[in-house]
């Protein structure tokens, strides 16, 4: 359907320091076009941080992020171009409808097309994460960065969510997820921090 | 950018009635001087200038905590700063924001404001004028400061705090050119301010978000 993406991100020795605390150090990892790489650890291992220091929202305290081979984070806001985010909050703004965060047609994706119209504060907070996903989705960058994705999701919805993300990692998009939900899709690296 | 001051706009007049307060506040504020000070025209006329501009000021700090604060706490901070926008755009946008939803529709009250404190008809034109760039430096400064304390306990004292003190020159400059017989010389002063808050406080205020969403 649209273009496939070719990307590497490579990230080597990586360090983030949050105030006077070392939350973690010496972190690699490696990821190329259609890869997945999932985030596992218990709370507070560092694995939100992690996807913010690999956003460029945090920075590093030490080690390099590259992408396809260059140093990615020299151009904040062309890095920033890259990536989809979803953070542990939704970013929903109640006061608009589903319909004004996201195209329909990304709404048709995590099935909420019949609430274009709602205004987002009656959705619940399962289907709030739906419409983050969703934003997700339309956002159409190479590169995932989503913290636990399927919190408040129903079985269906994770497993459609399982289908959206196959479908990206299909078009050459790569994907980073922190879950402490076990959330199985085929040739997936995992890092445990 | 124009997509994200047009979905904010869309986002305020959702929230018309946070809008609406800083204009009552404005109107119901400057109305009070008149019973402390006394009814007497000549009085009011040399104060109306200078409380029309105090009055603006403290009721254009209203929205400033809800600027960036209901963002913060909602995630979508990091989605504008992850948009591809630098962020001392998404700064400049927010003052931009500000100023259409509280800047302007000051501005368009305060002549009739200032008609009811028994300012000189004539000085009028001279007023708005001066409050054009005074509201404008406002927005900006204002955008500054709700950056820098983004994050903070009690963001919406400080706020006030850091913004007033800068203001001063502004306020000063701003009632001076409308009681002196001169008006030019402070009104390019004005003018010189905003042209320097123009570049300086988005990025200052860019900075603060950046550090506020480490």
């Amino acid at each position: 359907m649209t273009q496939g993406f070719l990307h590497l991100l490579t990230a080597t020795n990586l360090s983030v320091f949050r105030g006077e605390r070392l939350v973690f150090k010496g972190i690699g990892l490696s990821l190329s076009a259609g890869g997945m790489l999932q985030l596992r650890g218990e709370n507070g291992a560092g694995k939100s941080t992690l996807l913010r220091a690999l956003a460029g929202l945090t920075p590093l305290a030490a080690g390099t992020l590259s992408w396809d081979g260059a140093p990615a984070l020299q151009d904040p806001c062309a890095h920033a171009a890259r990536i989809a985010w979803l953070g542990h909050l939704d970013a929903v703004k109640p006061a608009l409808d589903a319909g004004e965060h996201v195209p329909v047609a990304a709404l048709r994706a995590v099935g909420l097309e019949r609430y274009a119209a709602l205004p987002a504060r009656l959705l619940s907070a399962g289907q709030k994460r739906r419409l983050a996903i969703a934003r997700v989705v339309a956002a159409g960058r190479p590169l995932w960065l989503l913290d636990e994705p399927t919190t408040g999701l129903d079985a269906a919805s994770v497993a459609r969510f399982g289908d959206l993300c196959m479908a990206h990692r299909a078009q050459g998009g790569m994907i980073i997820a922190s879950t402490h939900l076990p959330l199985e899709l085929p040739d997936m690296q995992v890092l445990a921090l | 950018m124009m997509a994200l001051i047009t979905r904010e706009l869309k986002l305020s007049l959702r929230h018309g009635a946070d809008t609406a307060a800083a204009l009552v506040f404005f109107v119901i504020a400057a109305t009070l001087f008149p019973f402390t000070v006394g009814p007497e025209p000549a009085m009011l006329a040399r104060l109306a200038a200078g409380v029309v501009w105090v009055c603006a000021l403290l009721a254009a700090l209203l929205p400033l905590d809800r600027l960036f604060g209901a963002d913060f706490e909602d995630g979508t901070l990091d989605l504008l700063l992850l948009s591809g926008l630098p962020a001392y755009a998404v700064a400049f946008a927010k003052a931009v924001v500000h100023w259409l939803t509280t800047g302007l529709p000051l501005l368009i009250i305060a002549g009739p404001l200032a008609l009811m404190l028994r300012l000189p008809s004539d000085k009028i034109p001279l007023l708005l004028l001066t409050l054009v760039p005074g509201t404008m430096i406002l927005s900006l400064l204002g955008t500054l400061a709700a950056a820098i304390t983004l994050g903070a306990r009690r963001a919406a004292v400080l706020m006030p705090l850091v913004t007033l003190p800068l203001m001063v020159p502004a306020l000063i400059f701003g009632a001076a050119a409308v009681s002196s017989p001169h008006p030019a010389a402070p009104l390019y002063m004005l003018g010189a301010m905003l042209c320097a808050a123009l570049p300086l406080a988005p990025l200052g205020a860019g900075a603060g978000l950046r550090a506020a969403a480490e």
